[in-house]
């Protein structure tokens, strides 16, 4: 059985794409098959992130409309076997698809992998009606900050009313310098406010923003990462291992703990 | 170069830095998220208030400085917590003298 799982945050920017985009190549890596639905329609643009804008020709609408097979509109990552991308039309508007025609897409595509992660645009709208629509598990994604955590929240209400109960966090963008001086929300802290259960942590790390650049997904960059190894976790966690949570904090503390001994504080 | 200073004086002494807007983040997000997964807002809490306080004061003196009413939240349960203390009975001062005396001439006969 396929798991179906809609990427979503409520609020914008908070790292969505990033997270599909390197979910799934993470879990491609580690041995399975993997579908990615960009359900951001008019704003595409989970083909950048994974560095297969150029292969791109039909799109999902192009399937809908019956222009081209399903297979035909897929593009496969030829770094990762097992990962493909169902990209989303540029120049339509959301209003142009309905949450019925992604249900018929979707349950096609679990005849052929093993999970399908569907990419929603920000919003509480059309476009995210529509990536809910076939999912039956969610990650949400927020940031410890107050607009994020309250979006997240909403979201999370909107997604159990819809019957979707498999909810997990992801909690990107930390900070441990700013945790550790108060001047930032910990994992904790939005955890107890979210009260959902914890599936990765992510830093804040300027490696995503170069793996974006390169179109590079982070686990299949030469230098492996923080960012990389997070998302490799998350990978695992979904497919059910127990991995322990990264202590971002820990690095952080080895040093400071020291100087403080210095101090005497 | 004075900001980096700081900052790192803030990273080594956290306890010294009086600005902790985590905190902040936190508390108002425990009120922000209550009144939104309960879908109401603070002038409703102040209308509920009132009515809840026009209702129990019918019955019981309340305590209007001291009473409580607010959304709470723990694992995604909202519950409305109303404190509301009760004043003290206060036995007024020479009570016994000012009740009306019995009419000497009633009649209990039960025949
Ligand atoms: N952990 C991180 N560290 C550093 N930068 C990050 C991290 N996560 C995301 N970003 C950056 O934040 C920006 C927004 O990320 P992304 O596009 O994934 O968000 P989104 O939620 O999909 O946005 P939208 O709501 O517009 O679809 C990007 O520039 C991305 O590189
Ligand atoms: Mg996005």
């Amino acid at each position: 059985m396929s798991r179906i799982i809609v990427v979503t945050s409520g609020k914008g920017g908070v790292g969505k794409t990033t997270v599909t985009s390197n979910l799934g190549a993470a879990l491609a890596q580690v041995g399975c098959t993997v579908a990615l639905i960009d359900a951001d329609f008019g704003l595409r643009n989970l083909d950048l992130l994974l560095g297969l804008e150029e292969r791109v020709v039909y799109t999902a609408l192009d399937v809908l409309a019956g222009e081209c097979r399903l297979a035909q509109a897929l593009v496969k990552d030829k770094r990762l076997k097992g990962l493909v991308l169902l990209p989303a039309a540029q120049n339509r508007n959301k209003e142009s698809v309905q949450p019925e025609q992604m249900k018929k897409i979707t349950s096609a595509l679990t005849k052929g992998y093993d999970y399908i992660l569907i990419d929603s645009p920000a919003g509480i709208e059309m476009g995210f009606r529509n990536a809910i629509a076939a999912a039956t598990e969610s990650v949400i994604v927020t940031t410890p900050e107050v607009a994020a955590v309250r979006d997240a929240d909403r979201v999370i209400g909107l997604l159990e009313a819809e019957g979707i109960h498999n909810i997990r966090l992801i909690i990107n963008r930390v900070r441990p310098e700013m945790v550790q001086t108060n001047k930032m929300m910990s994992v904790e802290d939005v955890l107890e406010l979210l009260a959902v259960p914890l599936v990765g942590v992510v830093p804040d790390d300027e490696k995503v923003i170069v793996a974006t650049n390169k179109g590079e997904p982070l686990v299949i960059a030469e230098d492996y990462s923080l960012p990389a190894l997070s998302f490799t976790n998350i990978a695992r966690r979904l497919q059910g291992e127990k991995v322990p949570f990264l202590d971002l904090m820990a690095e952080q503390n080895n040093i400071l703990t020291r100087i403080r001994r210095i101090f005497g504080g | 170069m004075i900001s980096e200073l700081s900052e790192l004086m803030e990273m080594i002494f956290p306890w010294n830095t009086n600005k902790n807007s985590r905190e902040e983040a936190k508390r108002r997000l425990q009120l922000i998220l209550a009144h939104d997964r309960a879908n109401v807002n603070p002038m409703m809490i102040n209308r509920m208030r009132e009515e809840i306080l026009a209702v129990v004061a019918r019955y019981v003196e309340i305590n209007k400085d001291e009473m409580e009413i607010a959304l709470e939240n723990s694992d995604r349960m909202t519950a409305l917590i109303a404190n509301l203390p009760i004043v003290k009975f206060k036995r007024v001062a020479g009570a016994e003298e000012n009740s009306q005396p019995l009419p000497a001439d009633i009649n209990l006969d039960l025949t």
